[in-house]
């Protein structure tokens, strides 16, 4: 029980069950749409760029508890965010999922170290990444749809 | 044809085994059903996806290449005449477990939907024509839609879909109104993998029959729990896959109509296919060679020949029998689980049961059943237009086999309460 509960901790149901950021969003500059064919997940991110800072951001889909929260608290994490720290970020969230799961989460990740328990399910990482792999074809403006696959 | 799912309430381990099956003696005939998973016994209700194999089919492909495997039809020495005479009558099992009239009459393919790609790129693109109608039901697998689509696209012809009622069972005063006179071909599903919804396949080919339109029936859900005959049905074609019939993975079947496949081109030019071959003119083989192009998949077949043996002891009529108290036990249960809605909930079902758990992702469902041994799918199931006339992504789905119990799924329910608790 205990790997499935650093899974799915508290903070990850309550952005399951109430995600923030959640619906289109007016003026969006930025939209890209992400899918999971393996689990029919999809998301749609949208963005408002201002020079290199994201000025705001929400996303809209259906998907399973890791990938609705990861979007939520992904929007919640980027406001303000220069696209260079994105970078940074993403890179780092993707090395933490990928990571030896006996070792610590990274304190730099903050409350995305919450998706630290995702490491012992290997099968899952697609979830928690859909959103940040959507939200880099967004910056790209990327026309077709991307795809976990 | 099975009997409708109408069980009552009390079904008790008595009544089960009063099916005739010693399930506790056959679970020993297949190794893997005894490892843990996540230190849990394993609880395999996955069978729609693929089934395991009993040790008798794994035994046959060891045999086979410790013992005599050769190249087939081409040697006139010991091994390869053994590895032919085992091929052929491998065939012969399937000629027999189908009831097929002639052992010419079935194709040895990589699975069902190599099955159905071949009747779309023979068959179709000989009869087919631009304006014509290709007529599939909404329930079907990807496998039973897009290799239609392809041909459609190739000729200009028009794919026509019969729609389903909320319970999943075709609407067949629709399907006869969509029986038209551009209808070319009708392919349906016999059992369906994201429903369990068990179609009439009989009364629909005598339909389809009345206007003059050949049916192919897509059985790769239905032969591991369905008697099949072919000749009973009237089919044209009948398609299905080793590997969901306790076989190996790369092996199918179809089975056409002698009169039919004699006047289809061949599907792939090669060896084996061929009578004599000269850089004018090729002279085409017999059936079913002609449809067989290459070195094709011997052991495969082989071990499929071994899981009709061992499917066949058992006796498909007890198999069904045992699988709809099985089915009847879950749907009780699961019905009783507050929260759970079933998708598929038609009178004649088999094997499958698909289910939502409110306010639970499916995948989050199939990961918390893991951690407890039990393996489902979640997903779509390869049938997004099954999944959109339902108003949902994606299911879980266990689907069961002979060698599961009653125990299984009180422990499939156990794993439920277990992600209502995670999740609530």
């Amino acid at each position: 029980m205990s790997e499935l509960r650093d899974l799915y901790q508290e903070v990850i149901l309550d952005h399951y069950k109430r995600p923030r950021n959640f619906g289109p969003l007016e003026g969006a500059d930025h939209k890209a749409e992400g899918h999971n064919p393996l689990c029919g997940d999809r998301v749609t991110i949208y963005l408002v760029i201002e020079g290199d800072v994201i000025r705001n951001i929400s996303f809209q889909g259906a998907g399973c508890a890791i990938s609705t929260a990861s979007a939520s608290l992904m929007t919640e994490m980027l406001k303000g965010k220069t696209l260079t720290e994105v970078e940074t970020l993403f890179g780092e969230f993707h090395a933490m999922l990928t990571g030896d799961p006996s070792q610590p989460a990274d304190p730099a990740q903050g409350k995305l170290a919450v998706f630290s328990g995702v490491r012992e399910f290997p099968a899952r990482v697609k979830c928690a990444t859909l959103s940040w792999h959507t939200l880099q074809a967004a910056l790209k403006e990327q026309k077709e749809p991307i795809s976990t696959e | 044809m099975k009997s409708l799912v109408t069980t009552s309430s009390s079904v008790s381990p008595a009544l089960i085994s009063s099916a005739g099956l010693d399930v506790a003696r056959i679970r020993e005939d297949f190794p893997i059903l005894k490892q843990k998973v996540h230190g849990k016994p394993l609880v395999y209700l996955d069978n729609a996806a693929t089934s395991q194999k009993p040790q008798a089919v794994i035994d046959s492909e060891v045999e086979l290449y410790s013992e005599y495997f050769s190249n087939v039809h081409r040697g006139v020495h010991l091994l390869s005449q053994r590895s032919t005479d085992a091929y052929e009558k491998a065939r012969e099992k399937v000629q027999n477990f189908l009831n097929a009239r002639s052992s010419a009459e079935i194709i040895f393919t990589r699975g069902t939907t190599e099955g159905i790609n071949l009747v779309a790129q023979t068959y179709g693109q000989q009869h087919v024509q631009a304006g014509d109608e290709i007529l599939i039901s909404e329930m079907e697998h990807h496998s039973n839609i897009v290799p239609w689509q392809m041909l459609c696209a190739q000729k200009g012809a028009i794919l026509k879909v019969i729609p389903i009622n909320d319970e999943g069972e075709i609407l067949l005063d629709e399907y006869e109104k969509l029986l038209s006179e551009r209808t070319r071909l009708v392919g349906i599903v016999h059992l369906s993998n994201a429903l369990g919804t068990v179609n009439p396949v009989q009364q629909m080919i005598a339909m389809a029959h009345q206007r003059g339109i050949p049916v192919l029936v897509d059985g790769a859900q239905a032969v591991p729990h369905i008697p099949v005959d072919v000749q009973a049905l009237d089919c044209d074609f009948y398609v299905f896959s080793g590997h969901k019939l306790f076989g190996p993975t790369g092996i199918g079947v179809l089975y056409g109509k002698k009169e039919l496949l004699e006047t289809m081109p061949p599907y792939q030019g090669g060896g084996d296919m061929i009578l004599s071959v000269s850089f004018e003119k090729t002279e085409y083989n017999v059936l079913p060679f002609r449809f067989e192009a290459g070195t094709p998949n011997i052991a495969g077949a082989i071990a499929l020949g071994a899981a009709i043996d061992y499917v066949q002891e058992i006796g498909l009529d007890k198999i069904a029998t045992y699988e709809d108290k099985l089915l009847a036990y879950a749907t009780e249960v699961m019905a009783e689980i507050p929260g759970i809605r079933l998708i598929g909930t038609a009178r004649n079902k088999a094997s499958v049961l698909s289910f939502l758990i409110e306010g639970v992702h499916p995948h989050d469902i199939g990961t918390i059943l893991d951690r407890e041994g039990i393996a489902i799918r979640a997903g779509h199931h390869c049938a997004q237009p099954v999944m959109e006339r339902f108003g949902v992504p994606a299911t879980a789905r266990a689907s069961f086999a002979f060698y599961n119990t009653l125990e299984e799924v009180d422990a499939l329910v156990a794993g439920i309460r277990k992600v209502q608790e995670v999740f609530s």
